[in-house]
């Protein structure tokens, strides 16, 4: 075989193989927004057909909407991911510059807590806190369902890192000019952590937009349901009827964060992969 | 660990200083150490003395039963169940997602118009709400109305019970896992890919390792292997908390098949309200937890060395 024909057999059995790949992974997506827009009959005669012969996109998501309140579970996932960033942000910067740049009693102590807390998942402290949170008749609101995240240790740790490679002089000539500290953080250190506190949002946002664990532990009112939770409220409720509106209800619910996946790949990527802490 | 702590902050020159920055860095501390305590110290404490009680949600009193709880625990053929089907379906992901990941990213990697397209379409189970997908596998794999079964009956083959058939369901749900982390792991090793040098690859050409199975081997493997550990160790957290597509898919059934530790925890603590008992499965998950986690600092070190 002559090298350019080697070249374009590899390339071909490279592409052939990732492309298998990419089937599996796509095969559910395809198929969600397929059966979303196909009428109960063709169900079960047309198995393996993409396409329907007759357009039921309308009364699908039409019958979803109607039938379950997902403008209202999107809202609730937006409410409550927002609330838990913006609070995991307002107490962790604070810390991680203390940790990086100051000196105070207690600092390393603080700094292994952080450590050892990266370890312990949501799942650890769960009982405990649901049990506060029953006796306090806390249930069943948004509080509950953002307390256990207003501390990120990730977030902490992240921005400790991010903030020790600042630069010292910056931070003295600031004092020198009669900045408080309270103005240096959030005015001068803040701004230069641009990239970590993106990623990390994305982080957190992806991380609590789809946590199925927690809403489901303390929320049992529907009008509170995030989008995991109000999926599977929906899917209980229409299991064996309505496959097609079912489909339509997946894709109004998954597509918020694909559309956002799709704009922003790499902060995306970058946001999620940075760490294996999940 | 404890030397990444030690760092060297600007020596404030004057006494008043010093109290100053003390002052301050206590307060910007100070938010965090409160729910510190009141989000992970104080549970840990409660739920280590739960775990020596009979106290059950809702009961006005309760009493110590020192270690009865662990017995039952150990004894418990539910429990034992959970805890094996868990280590069956790790014992499937990690491989699964691990293997696939890492041939995904190396034949990724050489790939420059077409790569941004495979990195979409691999990393995109990640972005997606699991319950969502979960419903949508439903009806992937549904014995009746499936485009899976439907191939395999084309072919001749008996249709499968893939979720109430107690001996499929569970790597049923191994694969659903697979499918969801192996872009994640892909995304991992085509970073490590990046950080090997190329001139390696050359000077490996002029060693006589010409073929890429024996650049693999010889120079791409060897230099991957921190980044595997690590991809590793974190696949094997993420798929010992398995949860979702459990609740979502099979409810622990057929049969117990699919019930796996986090479910039961669930069930005792927040269905079943056996609090005490609970508390016990939690800390039993939490060692299995904090094993993985002593692996990851001791691979994490390593890596930092490397």
């Amino acid at each position: 075989m002559s090298a350019p024909v080697r070249r374009f057999v590899t390339l071909f059995l490279v592409h052939a193989a990732l492309l298998v790949g990419a089937a599996f992974i796509l095969l559910p997506f395809v198929w969600m927004l397929a059966t979303s827009i196909k009428p109960p009959e063709e169900l079960f005669t047309a198995q393996l057909q993409i396409l329907p012969d007759r357009f039921y996109g309308v009364e699908n998501y039409r019958f979803a909407l109607e039938n379950a309140p997902l403008l209202r579970f999107a809202l609730n996932g937006v409410i409550v991911c927002g609330g838990i960033l913006v609070v995991q942000l307002l107490t962790s910067i604070p810390c991680a510059y203390a940790l990086a740049k100051l000196r105070f009693p207690g600092r390393n102590l603080l700094m292994t807590l952080v450590l050892l807390g990266l370890c312990i998942p949501v799942q650890v402290p769960a009982l405990p806190i649901y049990i506060g949170l029953a006796y306090t008749g806390l249930l069943n609101t948004y509080f509950s369902m953002m307390l256990p995240f207003f501390l990120s240790v990730f977030a902490i740790f992240l921005f400790r890192q991010f903030f020790r490679s600042f630069p010292d002089d910056i931070i003295h000539a600031a004092r020198l000019d009669g900045m408080s500290e309270f103005e240096i953080v959030w005015r001068i250190v803040t701004p230069s952590a641009w990239p970590a506190i993106a990623a990390f949002s994305v982080f957190s946002i992806v991380a609590h937009w789809n946590d199925l664990y927690w809403p489901l532990i303390v929320i049992s009112d529907i009008e509170l349901a995030t989008p995991p939770l109000g999926m599977l409220f929906f899917a209980n409720a229409e299991s064996g009827t309505n496959y097609g509106a079912l489909m339509a209800a997946a894709t109004i619910l998954t597509a918020p964060l694909v559309i956002a996946f799709l704009f922003a790949r790499r902060r995306f990527i970058q946001g999620i992969t940075m760490t294996g802490v999940k | 660990m404890a030397s990444a702590v030690a760092i060297s902050a600007p020596r404030p020159t004057s006494r008043r200083q010093v109290l100053i920055e003390k002052l301050i860095g206590c307060g910007f501390v100070f938010p965090v150490c409160v729910l510190l305590l009141l989000l992970n110290i104080v549970p840990l404490g409660v739920l280590a003395l739960l775990s020596f009680t009979d106290y059950q949600m809702g009961a006005v009193d309760f009493g110590f039963v020192g270690l009865d709880n662990f017995a039952k625990a150990l004894g418990d053929p539910v429990f034992r169940r959970a805890v094996t089907n868990t280590l069956i379906y790790v014992a499937i992901v990690l491989p699964g997602s691990v293997v696939l990941g890492l041939f995904a990213a190396v034949l990724i990697h050489g790939r420059l118009g077409s790569r941004p397209f495979y990195e979409i379409v691999y990393f995109l189970p990640i972005t997606t709400t699991i319950v969502a997908m979960a419903a949508v596998w439903q009806i992937v794999l549904h014995p009746g109305l499936g485009p899976v079964n439907a191939v395999l009956q084309r072919l001749g083959f008996e249709p499968v019970m893939f979720l109430s058939d107690p001996a499929f369901a569970l790597p049923t749900l191994a694969v659903i896992g697979i499918w969801q982390l192996v872009g994640f792991n892909m995304i991992l090793f085509l970073a490590g890919l990046s950080a090997i040098p190329r001139d390696l690859y050359e000077a490996a050409e002029i060693d006589g390792c010409g073929s890429p199975v024996d650049r693999f081997l010889t120079v791409t493997w060897p230099l991957l292997g921190p980044t595997t550990m690590f991809v590793i160790v974190t696949s094997s957290i993420t798929s010992f908390k398995v949860f979702d597509t459990v609740v979502a898919m099979t409810k622990g059934g057929p049969m117990g098949s699919t019930e796996v530790l986090l479910y039961a925890i669930y069930l005792e603590g927040f269905q079943y309200f056996n609090s005490s008992y609970a508390s016990v499965l939690t800390l039993i998950f939490l060692v299995f937890i904090l094993i993985f986690a002593v692996i990851q600092t001791f691979v994490l070190d390593k890596r930092v060395h490397y």
